[in-house]
C-alpha cells in the first residue's frame, strides 16, 4: 500500500519546461488517470515517479517516504510502457519473471507467481514464446503481467492500450478496473482516450503543457469542465459550442438561440452582457414538437445511427450546425424541419475570452440538489 | 514469395556466377599456386593442369626453406602463432575496454562526451607512419619495444576506435524504455547492462570484434617497426620469402592460404550469428 505525493515538480529539457511546478496527491488504493494530449508531460511525469529520470526541482514521496533521490530499482513500483518495452531476447515467461528474480525469489515461487498472473491475464499458453512471436494483444498483456507480478504497491501504466486494436482495447477497458481493484494497488494511469479515462479513473487529472488544468472525478470533469478545452476533450460526439450573450428578464437569465429564449438554471449573474460560449452536450438536446416553449426550429442535415445511440446533425436558422444525440429507439426526426429543446440545467457557460467556465459553484449545488 | 520467371532466374544465376568468379579468382589462383613449385608457377603460358606438390606446406611447417642457394630457416609457424596471439589478445582487450566505454557514450551524455568519443575516433585518421617514430622512441625508453604488451597496446589504436564506434551505435539503437523496464523491475544498472544491453547489442559486438580482428591480423607496419623476428606476425614474416635466390611464390601462396584460413573460418562462423542477430530486431511493439 502506498500513496503518492508530488510536490512542486519542475522538469526542463534544455530551455523547454515540460512540467511546471506540478503538485499532485494520489491516495492509497486510488486510481488516478492522467489525461491530456501528447506533449502534455504525462509520460515524463510517470518516468519521474518511476525514477528513471530526475526532476530539476521538487520532491516525490511514495508511501510517505521521500524517494526523490532513490534509484529506480529501490522504489518498488511496477510500470507498463506504451510500447510494451519487452525484452526481445527473453521468452514471455522470463520477461514476466524479471521483477521476481530481482527479489531473489526461489525458482518455485517465481514459477508460481508468473503462472498465476499469466492465468489472470489469459496468456498462460504463450509463456514460452519470444516477444516477436506474440500478437500485439499478447505483448500488451505480457507487459502488464510484468508490471503486476511483483504486486507493487504503486502501479504506473503508461497508455498500455494505445497500441492494441479497438476490440481488445474495449475488452481491457472492462477487465482492467476489476483487475486493478483486486490488487488494491495505487495506480497512475496515462491515457489519451477519454473513454478509458472515464472508465478507469477514480479521479482524472487533465494535463496540458506541463500543468494540471483540472483534477476531479470523471463525473465532475464531464459535467463541470474547467474550460472549453476540457469540455471538448470529453464526450463523443463532441460538445456543441455556440457564441452567445446572456441577458436577463423576469424569469431569470437566458440566452438567445435562433431568436428563442433559452433560460438557464443556476446563477449566471456575472455572465450577463458578456461575450460567452454556451456548451450543449448532444445528449442534453432533444427533439420536441413545435409550439413547446423554448423549441428551436432546425433543419435536419444528416443522421448517423451508432447502434446504441443516434447522432443527428441539424442546422439552425442562423446556419449553425449542432449535433443531437438520442438513445436508439427513441423518437426523433431523420429529415426535414424539426424542433429541438435545450435542457437548461446541463448547459455549460464559458467565458469567450478566457475559455474558463462561469459559475462552477452553482452547478455543483444543482447536482447536489438532484442527488437529494 | 514473388514469382520469378525462368529467364530471370537464369540471368540472375549468370550475374551471380560472374561476381563470384571475379572475387574468388585471386583466392583460387593462390590456392592452386600453393600446390606448385616455383618452376611450374613461372611457366609461360600459365597452365591449369599440373602435378600437385605439398612441398610448400612441408617447408612452412618444418621451417626449412630449400632454395637454390641452400637451406634457409624460416619462422613461419611462429609468425602465425604470433598473429593469432596478438590479434586475439588485442581484440579481447579492446572489447573489455571498448564495450563498457561505448555503453557509457551511448547512454550517459555528459559534458565533453562527444569530444572524447571523437578524439578516440580520430586516432584512426592519423597515418600509422606519423605515429610510429615518436612511438618507437617512447617504447624504447619505456622498455616496451619488442614486447607483446607493447604491440598489443599499439594494436589498440586499430581495434579500440572501431569497436567503440560500432558498438556505441548498437547500444543507441536499443530503446531506453527496455532498460528502464528492467531497472524498474528492481535490477541495478550493472545487471541491466549485463542482462539487457549486452545480449541485445551482441550481434553488433560480434561484428565489431570480427572487423577489429581482421584489421589487427592484417596490420603490417606497426609490427614491422616495433617488433623483431620472434614477435612478428605473418604479415611481416612473409617478407622472409623474398630471398637472395628469388621470390618463393609457392611458399608465399601456401603462407597466404594458411594465414587467411583463421580469418575466413571466423568470418564464416560469425556470419551465421550476425544474420541471426540482425533479424532479432522487432524491439518495438
Amino acid at each position: 500500500m502506498a500513496s503518492l505525493e508530488l510536490k512542486n515538480i519542475v522538469k526542463r529539457y534544455k530551455s523547454q519546461t515540460v512540467l511546471d511546478n506540478l503538485s499532485l496527491t494520489v491516495a492509497d488504493g486510488e486510481t488516478l488517470v492522467l489525461f491530456g494530449p501528447s506533449g502534455a508531460g504525462k509520460t515524463v511525469l510517470l518516468r519521474l515517479v518511476a525514477g528513471v529520470i530526475d526532476p530539476d526541482e521538487g520532491k516525490i514521496f511514495i508511501g510517505g517516504d521521500d524517494m526523490t533521490d532513490v534509484d529506480a530499482e529501490f522504489r518498488g513500483v511496477g510500470m507498463a510502457f506504451q510500447n510494451f518495452a519487452l525484452f526481445p531476447h527473453m521468452s514471455a515467461f522470463d520477461n514476466i519473471a524479471t521483477p521476481l528474480e530481482a527479489k531473489r525469489s526461489s525458482p518455485g515461487a517465481i514459477k508460481a507467481g508468473v503462472e498465476s498472473v499469466a492465468k489472470l491475464l489469459k496468456i498462460a499458453h504463450v509463456l514460452s514464446h519470444k516477444p516477436r512471436a506474440l500478437s500485439n494483444g499478447q505483448k500488451q498483456r505480457t507487459a502488464l503481467a510484468r508490471a503486476l507480478v511483483g504486486s507493487p504497491p504503486l502501479l504506473l501504466l503508461d497508455d498500455p492500450l494505445r497500441n492494441v486494436d479497438a476490440k481488445l482495447r474495449f475488452e481491457m477497458r472492462l477487465e482492467l478496473p476489476r483487475l486493478l481493484a483486486d490488487r488494491g494497488a495505487t495506480v497512475v494511469y496515462v491515457t489519451q482516450d477519454y473513454k478509458e479515462a472515464m472508465a478507469l479513473g477514480d479521479r482524472i487529472a487533465v494535463m496540458s503543457q506541463g500543468v494540471i488544468r483540472q483534477l476531479g472525478t470523471p463525473e465532475q470533469i464531464y459535467r463541470e469542465p474547467a474550460n472549453i478545452e476540457i469540455a471538448r476533450l470529453f464526450g463523443d460526439p463532441t460538445i456543441n459550442l455556440l457564441d452567445v450573450k446572456p441577458s436577463r428578464d423576469a424569469k431569470g437569465i437566458y440566452v438567445g438561440l435562433s431568436n428563442v429564449q433559452v433560460h438557464l438554471s443556476g446563477a449566471y449573474d456575472a455572465a450577463v452582457g458578456r461575450d460567452c460560449v454556451i456548451g450543449l452536450r448532444p445528449e442534453a438536446l432533444s427533439f420536441v414538437e413545435e409550439g413547446i416553449p423554448g423549441a428551436i426550429p432546425v433543419t435536419v442535415e444528416a443522421e448517423t445511427p451508432l447502434n446504441e445511440k443516434i447522432v443527428t446533425l441539424v442546422r439552425t436558422v442562423r446556419g449553425r450546425e449542432i449535433l443531437v444525440s438520442r438513445p436508439a429507439g427513441t423518437p426523433g426526426r431523420s429529415e426535414g424541419k424539426a424542433h429541438i429543446a435545450v435542457d437548461g440545467k446541463s448547459a455549460l457557460l464559458f467565458d469567450h475570452a478566457s475559455g474558463d467556465r462561469i459559475g462552477s459553484k452553482n452547478v455543483v449545488a444543482l447536482r447536489n440538489g438532484e442527488a437529494a | 514469395m514473388e514469382h520469378t520467371s525462368l529467364l530471370e532466374r537464369i540471368l540472375r544465376g549468370i550475374a551471380l556466377t560472374l561476381v563470384v568468379i571475379f572475387f574468388m579468382f585471386p583466392i583460387v589462383w593462390i590456392f592452386m599456386m600453393s600446390f606448385q613449385t616455383n618452376e611450374t608457377i613461372l611457366r609461360i603460358p600459365p597452365q591449369l593442369i599440373f602435378e600437385p606438390t605439398l612441398a610448400n606446406y612441408t617447408a612452412l611447417i618444418t621451417g626449412k626453406l630449400m632454395t637454390a642457394a641452400g637451406t634457409l630457416d624460416i619462422a613461419f609457424m611462429r609468425n602465425l602463432g604470433n598473429s593469432v596471439f596478438l590479434s586475439v589478445t588485442s581484440v579481447a582487450v579492446s572489447l573489455l575496454l571498448g564495450v563498457p566505454a561505448a555503453y557509457a557514450f551511448a547512454r550517459h551524455k555528459f559534458r565533453g562526451s562527444e569530444d572524447i568519443a571523437f578524439t578516440l575516433l580520430s586516432f584512426k585518421f592519423a597515418p600509422a607512419l606519423l605515429v610510429l617514430l615518436p612511438l618507437t622512441l617512447y617504447f624504447q625508453k619505456l622498455g616496451l619495444a619488442n614486447t607483446y604488451i607493447g604491440l598489443i597496446w599499439v594494436y589498440q589504436l586499430i581495434c579500440l576506435p572501431l569497436i567503440l564506434w560500432i558498438v556505441r551505435g548498437y547500444f543507441e539503437d536499443i530503446p531506453a524504455d527496455i532498460e528502464y523496464a528492467y531497472r524498474i523491475g528492481g535490477h541495478s544498472w550493472f545487471a541491466t547492462f549485463r542482462k539487457i544491453a549486452l545480449p541485445l547489442a551482441g550481434p553488433g559486438i560480434a561484428a565489431a570484434g570480427l572487423l577489429a580482428f581482421i584489421f589487427a591480423w592484417n596490420n603490417f607496419v606497426f609490427a614491422l617497426v616495433l617488433a623483431s623476428a620472434d614477435k612478428q606476425p605473418v604479415t611481416v614474416g612473409a617478407l622472409a620469402f623474398i630471398t637472395s635466390s628469388g621470390i618463393q611464390y609457392g611458399q608465399i601462396s601456401a603462407a597466404i592460404v594458411l594465414s587467411i584460413t583463421p580469418t575466413l573460418a571466423l568470418a564464416l562462423y560469425a556470419q551465421r550469428y550476425l544474420v541471426e542477430g540482425l533479424s532479432l530486431g522487432a524491439v518495438k511493439g
